[in-house]
C-alpha cells in the first residue's frame, strides 16, 4: 500500500515541529486527538485552506462548499455534526476534534492505556456515538421510527416507495428495539451493530 | 489429456475406465480387440467402425465426462465436500484411475502435459480471475500484492534452492548427479504459489476478501517472476556454472522486467481491442460473448509468443476490459460470458486436478529420496513463513488494515503448490538437469501435499484461530443500513479533512477515464437516442411483464392483475423490478446487482438459498438495490456487476438536488422568512452556484457527463415524451435552482407521481433533466444531457406515461397531472425531509 502523500516520515519531523508552533494549543491538542505533530499540520494546512477568507474559524458554508458532500446523502448532517449546539463558527480545536473520530484504532495504544484517563475520541464507543448522532436528530438520546425513517429517505433513492421505506423503517426500527418502545437507544443501536468491525469501519488510514 | 496418446488400441483403458466407474469389478476382463472395424476391406461395408477415425477427440471428451461425473459424485454427499476440498478429492480420484489404466495397459497412458496445461487449461482459470477480480480490491492492495509476488516469490525461491543445497553439501541426501544451479532452478520452480490451487482451497474457506485478495494476487502475479527465475536458471543450467558471468545475471534482472511489465502491456492491448471490438458488436449479438474468449486467449498467445508472461497478459486483459465489455455487449451476453467463464474455469480446474492425480501413477518418473522431499517441504513452508513475517511486518507500517499475526498464519499456509509447477518441471530436458525424475516425484509429492493435508487442514484452522471470514450470512438489516451509512461518512470526513491520498490516483484515473477511455471503448448507446429509448422501453415492459407472473406466483394467482380494488396494489409498484419470489428466476438473470464482492460462484448460490424469510428478502434487497452507493464503492473501476456509469451519474444529480434544496431551506427559514422574494432566492442561488463553480471543481470527485453534451439540443425532436417540458424547463434553468426555492408554489407540471419518496416529489425536472450537478456546467443554463433524456424511462413518473398499461392505483395518478398540471397529489409538506 502506498502511504499517502505527506505522510509525516521522521525526516520531517524538525521542519514539522516548527510549522506546528502556529497552531494554538498543539500539545494539549495532540494528547487529546492523539493526531501525530504531522498529521495535525497537515489538518491545520487543510483548515486554513477550507477558510478561504481568513477568519479564523469555519462556518457551515465553508464545509458546505465542498463539492464531494453536495451528493453525499448525508452530507448536510456531518456538516452539522461539526457545529453542535448549534454554534455557527468551527475552530481549530473542534475540527479536529471530530476528525480525532476517524483516526484509527491503534492496539498497542488501546492496551497502554491508562483506565481513568476519560476513553479516547477514537474508540469504538465513540465512533458509533458519532454514527448515532446523525440519526438522533431532535438529541434525546433515541432514534425514533420517524428519525430513521428520515435517515432512510436521505439514504434511499427515488425508486423506493414511501410504503416500502416505512416498512424498511419499521423493520429495521424492530429488529434493533429491544425494550419494545419503539425507538432505538444508543445502546440498543450499538447492540445491533456489535458484529460489525466498526474498528475498522470507521477508521481513514490516512489519518493515522 | 495428453500428447502421448500413440495411435494404437486403448480399447482395455477406455472400456476399464467405464467400467469401473459403472464399479464393475471385472473390468479387466473385459478386454477386445477392435479388429472388426480395421478388418480387410470386402467390398462395400453398410457400418464401419472408425475407432481410429475418432480416437483422440473421444478420449478427449470421456475425460470431460468423466471428471464432471466425479464432480456431481462428490456433492452427493454435503459432508464430504463440507470437509474435503474438492480438489483433494479429484487428485485422489484421479490416483485411483491412474492406478486403473496402470494396471489395465501396463503403462502410464495419460498424463498432464505442459502443452496441454499451459495452452488450453490455464487460460480459462487465469482469465476468469481476471475477469471477475474485484478491481478496487485488488488495486486497493496492489502494492502488498506486488510485494509478496515478487520479493516474496525470489525469497522463496532463493532461501530454498540454497538451504536444499546447503543440506546437499552436508551430505545428508546421499549421491545425487546436481549441482548449485539444478537447486536454484528447482526451488525457482517451487516457489511459486498456484493460483489454481489457491482459488480452488480459498473459495471454499471464505476467508474475509483482503486476505484473499492478497493470497489470490500474489498467485496470479508471481507467474513473471516464475517464469523469469526458471528461464534464467534455466539458461545458467545449460550454460554450465562456470559460464555464467555478471552480465547474465543483469540481463535476468532486466528480462523481469521486461517479461512483467511486456506480459501486462499486451494484456491492456488487448483489452484495449477487445473493449473497441465489443463496441461495434450491437449487430451480432450472438458471437459477441466469443470475441470475449478469442481475444482474451490471443493475448495470451501473443505474450507467450513474445516469452512474456502469460499469465499476466491474460490476467490484465481480464481486469482492464472487464469495465467497458461489461458497459457494451447486451445483457444476455454478459450473462453468457459469465457462465460460460465459469463453467471452462471450474471445468479446467477439474480436469487439472484429476490429471495431477492420475499423472502421478508412473512408475517411470518415480525418484525417491527421503531427505531430499521432506526437506524440501520443510523449506518451502519455513522460508514461506518466514518470508510472509518479514514482508508483512514491512508492510504493515504504511497499512490501514493491519495483517495480524492470525492472517499471516493463514498467509503462510495457505501458500499452496500447483501444477504450474508441475508443468514446468515437466519441461525440464533430461539431459540437462540429470535429476529430472527426482524434481518431479518431488514436486508431485510437495502438490499433493500442500492441495490434499493444507487443503483439508486450512478450513479447521481458519475456524480454529478464528480468521475473520467473509461475510455469508445476509447482514441485518440494521448493520446494512448503517454500514452504508458508515460508508457515507468516511467519505465525507475524507472530504473534509482533505487526506485524498489514497483515492488520488484512482480520481486521476477514473478522470483520464472518463475524458478519453470511456469514450474511445464505450457504445454510445446515446447517440441512437430513439431506438434506444423504444429498447429501454420495451425491457422495462418485459421486466414488469415478469413482476406481473412473479407477483402472481406470491400470491397464487394472477387474479390481482384483473381485480379493480386498488388497495390490492399498494405493494405492487412496477416502476422497479420487484425483488420477490422472481429472485431465482428470469429477472433475476436481468439484474443482478450484487454490489458485495462475490468471490465465487457458489457464494451467490449460497447466499440465494439461505434467504428464506420472503419478506426479509424484499426488504433487504429493496436496501441492497437502492441504497445510496457511497463515492468509495461506486466511483471505481470495477464493479463485477456493471453498475455503469449512468447509475453515478443519476444518484449524484438526485442527492445534489435534494441538498441544495434543504439549504436553501434552511436558508430561507434562517434568513429570509417562510416565503422567500424570488429575487432574493434567485440572488442567492446565483452567488452559491458562483462560488461552487469556482470551489468545488478541484475537488473533482463528480462525473462529468461533457461526452454526451454535444448533441443535446439539436436533437430536441428526438425527445419522446417530454415535450411539454421543454420550455418550462429552459425558463427554470435559466434560474438554476432557483426553482428549488419556489417550490412550494411551483406547480411544477410535470413532476412524477410515480414516486412515493416525499424527498423527490417536487425536485424532479431538474433532478431528470440535467445530467450534469449545475456547478459543472460551463454557462449559466444547463443544458439537458443526452442522457437525462435518455435516462426517462428509468424514471418511474415518465415511465408511468409511457407505460399506459400499468394498472397501479399511481398509474391514474400520472395521467391526471400529465393532462392537468394543477393537480400535485404528492404535494408532502419540505418540513418532511427538513433536518
Amino acid at each position: 500500500d502506498r502511504g499517502g502523500p505527506g505522510l509525516g516520515g521522521p525526516g520531517r519531523a524538525g521542519d514539522g515541529s516548527s510549522h506546528a508552533a502556529r497552531i494554538p494549543d498543539v500539545d494539549s491538542l495532540r494528547r487529546e486527538t492523539g493526531f501525530s505533530q504531522a498529521s495535525l499540520r497537515r489538518l491545520y494546512d487543510r483548515f486554513q485552506a477550507l477558510d478561504r477568507t481568513g477568519k479564523g474559524y469555519l462556518s457551515r458554508l465553508d464545509l458546505q462548499q465542498i463539492g464531494a458532500l453536495a451528493v453525499n446523502p448525508l452530507g448536510d448532517r456531518i456538516i452539522d455534526s461539526f457545529f453542535p449546539d448549534g454554534s455557527l463558527r468551527l475552530d481549530f480545536p473542534g475540527f479536529v476534534r471530530v476528525l480525532a473520530h476517524f483516526r484509527p484504532v491503534d492496539e498497542e495504544e488501546e492496551g497502554n492505556r491508562d483506565p481513568k484517563e476519560p476513553e479516547p475520541l477514537n474508540s469504538r464507543m465513540n465512533k458509533l456515538r458519532f454514527a448515532f448522532q446523525l440519526y438522533d436528530l431532535d438529541r434525546d438520546g433515541k432514534i425514533s421510527r420517524h428519525e430513521m425513517l428520515q435517515a432512510l429517505r436521505l439514504m434511499v433513492g427515488v425508486q423506493v416507495t414511501e410504503e416500502q421505506l416505512e416498512s424498511i423503517a419499521d423493520r429495521t426500527v424492530q429488529e434493533a428495539d429491544e425494550d419494545g418502545d419503539g425507538a432505538v437507544s444508543f445502546l440498543e443501536f450499538a447492540k445491533s451493530l456489535e458484529k460489525m468491525n466498526i474498528e475498522q469501519k470507521m477508521s481513514i488510514r490516512i489519518l493515522k | 489429456m495428453s500428447g502421448r496418446w500413440a495411435p494404437g488400441p486403448r480399447w482395455g483403458v477406455l472400456l476399464a475406465l467405464l467400467l469401473a466407474l459403472g464399479e464393475l469389478p471385472r473390468a479387466r476382463g473385459v478386454e477386445e480387440e477392435p479388429g472388426g472395424a480395421h478388418g480387410e476391406a470386402q467390398g462395400f461395408q453398410v457400418v464401419t467402425f472408425e475407432w481410429h477415425h475418432v480416437q483422440d477427440p473421444y478420449i478427449i471428451a470421456l475425460w470431460i465426462l468423466v471428471a464432471s461425473l466425479a464432480k456431481i459424485g462428490f456433492h452427493l454427499s454435503h459432508k464430504v465436500t463440507s470437509v474435503v476440498p474438492e480438489s483433494a478429492l479429484l487428485i485422489v480420484l484421479g490416483l485411483v484411475l491412474g492406478g486403473i489404466v496402470l494396471a489395465a495397459d501396463h503403462i502410464a497412458s495419460f498424463s498432464l502435459t505442459p502443452t496441454v496445461f499451459f495452452f488450453y487449461l490455464l487460460p480459462p482459470i487465469v482469465l476468469d480471475a481476471g475477469y471477475f477480480m474485484p478491481n478496487r480490491l485488488f488495486f486497493g492492495n496492489l502494492g502488498t500484492i506486488l510485494l509478496y509476488a515478487v520479493i516474496g516469490t525470489v525469497w522463496n525461491a532463493a532461501t530454498t534452492g540454497l538451504s536444499l543445497y546447503g543440506v546437499f553439501l552436508s551430505g545428508l541426501m546421499g549421491d545425487l548427479n546436481i549441482g548449485l544451479l539444478d537447486f536454484l532452478l528447482f526451488g525457482s520452480l517451487i516457489a511459486a504459489v498456484d493460483p489454481v490451487a489457491v482459488l480452488a482451497v480459498f473459495e471454499e474457506v471464505h476467508v474475509n476478501e483482503v486476505l484473499f485478495i492478497i493470497v489470490f494476487g500474489e498467485s496470479l502475479l508471481n507467474d513473471a517472476v516464475t517464469v523469469v527465475l526458471y528461464n534464467v536458471f534455466e539458461s545458467f543450467v545449460t550454460l554450465g556454472g562456470d559460464k555464467v558471468t555478471g552480465v547474465d545475471c543483469v540481463k535476468g534482472i532486466v528480462s523481469f522486467f521486461v517479461v512483467s511489465l511486456g506480459g501486462t502491456l499486451v494484456g491492456i492491448v488487448f483489452a484495449f481491442l477487445l473493449s473497441l471490438v465489443t463496441r461495434f458488436t450491437k449487430h451480432v449479438r450472438i458471437i459477441e460473448p466469443g470475441f470475449v474468449f478469442v481475444l482474451s486467449y490471443l493475448s495470451y498467445l501473443t505474450s507467450e509468443m513474445l516469452s512474456l508472461s502469460a499469465i499476466l497478459a491474460i490476467t490484465f486483459c481480464g481486469i482492464c476490459c472487464q469495465k467497458y465489455v461489461k458497459a457494451n455487449i447486451s445483457e444476455q451476453s454478459a450473462t453468457t460470458v459469465r457462465y460460460t467463464m465459469k463453467m471452462l474455469a471450474s471445468g479446467a480446474e477439474t480436469i487439472i486436478f484429476m490429471f495431477l492425480g492420475i499423472s502421478a501413477v508412473d512408475p517411470l518418473i518415480w525418484k525417491w529420496n527421503t531427505a531430499f522431499v521432506l526437506l524440501t517441504l520443510l523449506f518451502i513452508s519455513v522460508y514461506r513463513a518466514i518470508g510472509v513475517v518479514l514482508q508483512t511486518w514491512i508492510l504493515n507500517r504504511y497499512r490501514m488494515v493491519q495483517l495480524e499475526i492470525i492472517d499471516q498464519v493463514v498467509m503462510s499456509y495457505g501458500g499452496l503448490r500447483g501444477a504450474v509447477a508441475y508443468a514446468l518441471v515437466v519441461l525440464l530436458d533430461e539431459n540437462k538437469v540429470k535429476e529430472k525424475n527426482l524434481f518431479v516425484s518431488t514436486t508431485i509429492i510437495v502438490i499433493f501435499f500442500t492441495v490434499i493435508f493444507q487443503g483439508l487442514t486450512i478450513k479447521p484452522l481458519v475456524q480454529w484461530l478464528k480468521v475473520k471470514r467473509s461475510e455469508q450470512r445476509d447482514p441485518k438489516l440494521n448493520e446494512k443500513l448503517h454500514g452504508r451509512a458508515f460508508d457515507h461518512i468516511l467519505s465525507a470526513i475524507e472530504d473534509i479533512s482533505g487526506q485524498i491520498g489514497h483515492n488520488y490516483l484512482r480520481d486521476k484515473w477514473s478522470n483520464f477515464d472518463r475524458k478519453f477511455l470511456s469514450k474511445i471503448l464505450m457504445r454510445r448507446s446515446a447517440q441512437k437516442s430513439r431506438d434506444r429509448i423504444l429498447n429501454v422501453f420495451h425491457e422495462l415492459n418485459l421486466k414488469d411483464a415478469i413482476s406481473y407472473v412473479a407477483e402472481g406466483e406470491r400470491r397464487g394467482s394472477l387474479a390481482f392483475i384483473r381485480s379493480p380494488s386498488t388497495d390490492n396494489m399498494v405493494n405492487v409498484d412496477f416502476s422497479t423490478p420487484r425483488p420477490s419470489t422472481v429472485e431465482a428466476s428470469v429477472s433475476y438473470l436481468l439484474r443482478e446487482n450484487v454490489s458485495a464482492v462475490r468471490l465465487d460462484m457458489q457464494s451467490l448460490e449460497q447466499r440465494r438459498q439461505s434467504i428464506r424469510d420472503a419478506e426479509d428478502m424484499i426488504t433487504h434487497h429493496t436496501l441492497q438495490q437502492y441504497l445510496y452507493k457511497p463515492r468509495q464503492e461506486y466511483k471505481h473501476l470495477y464493479s463485477r456487476h456493471g453498475l455503469t456509469a449512468d447509475e453515478d451519474e443519476k444518484q449524484d444529480t438526485e442527492i445534489f438536488h435534494r441538498t441544495m434544496r434543504k439549504r436553501l431551506e434552511s436558508f430561507k427559514s434562517a434568513k429570509l422568512g417562510i416565503n422567500p422574494h424570488k429575487k432574493a432566492a434567485k440572488l442567492l442561488k446565483r452567488e452559491r452556484a458562483q462560488k461552487r463553480r469556482n470551489s468545488s471543481i478541484p475537488n473533482g470527485k463528480l462525473p462529468m457527463v461533457s461526452s454526451l453534451q454535444d448533441f443535446t439540443i439539436k436533437e430536441k425532436d428526438l425527445e419522446l415524451s417530454d415535450t411539454e417540458e421543454a420550455p418550462n424547463y429552459d425558463d427554470e434553468m435559466s434560474g438554476g435552482i432557483e426553482f428549488l426555492a419556489n417550490i412550494g408554489q411551483d406547480t411544477a407540471t410535470d413532476s412524477p407521481s410515480g414516486i412515493d419518496n416525499p424527498a423527490f416529489s417536487l425536485e424532479e425536472s431538474p433532478g431528470i433533466l440535467s445530467g450534469v450537478p449545475p456547478w459543472l456546467c460551463p454557462g449559466e443554463a444547463v443544458v439537458p444531457s443526452q442522457r437525462a433524456r435518455l435516462q426517462i424511462p428509468h424514471s418511474p413518473g415518465n415511465f408511468h406515461r409511457l407505460a399506459p398499461f400499468r394498472l397501479s392505483g399511481k398509474s391514474v395518478d400520472s395521467f391526471l397531472l400529465a393532462d392537468g398540471p394543477e393537480e400535485q397529489p404528492h404535494a408532502a409538506p419540505p418540513e418532511s425531509t427538513h433536518m
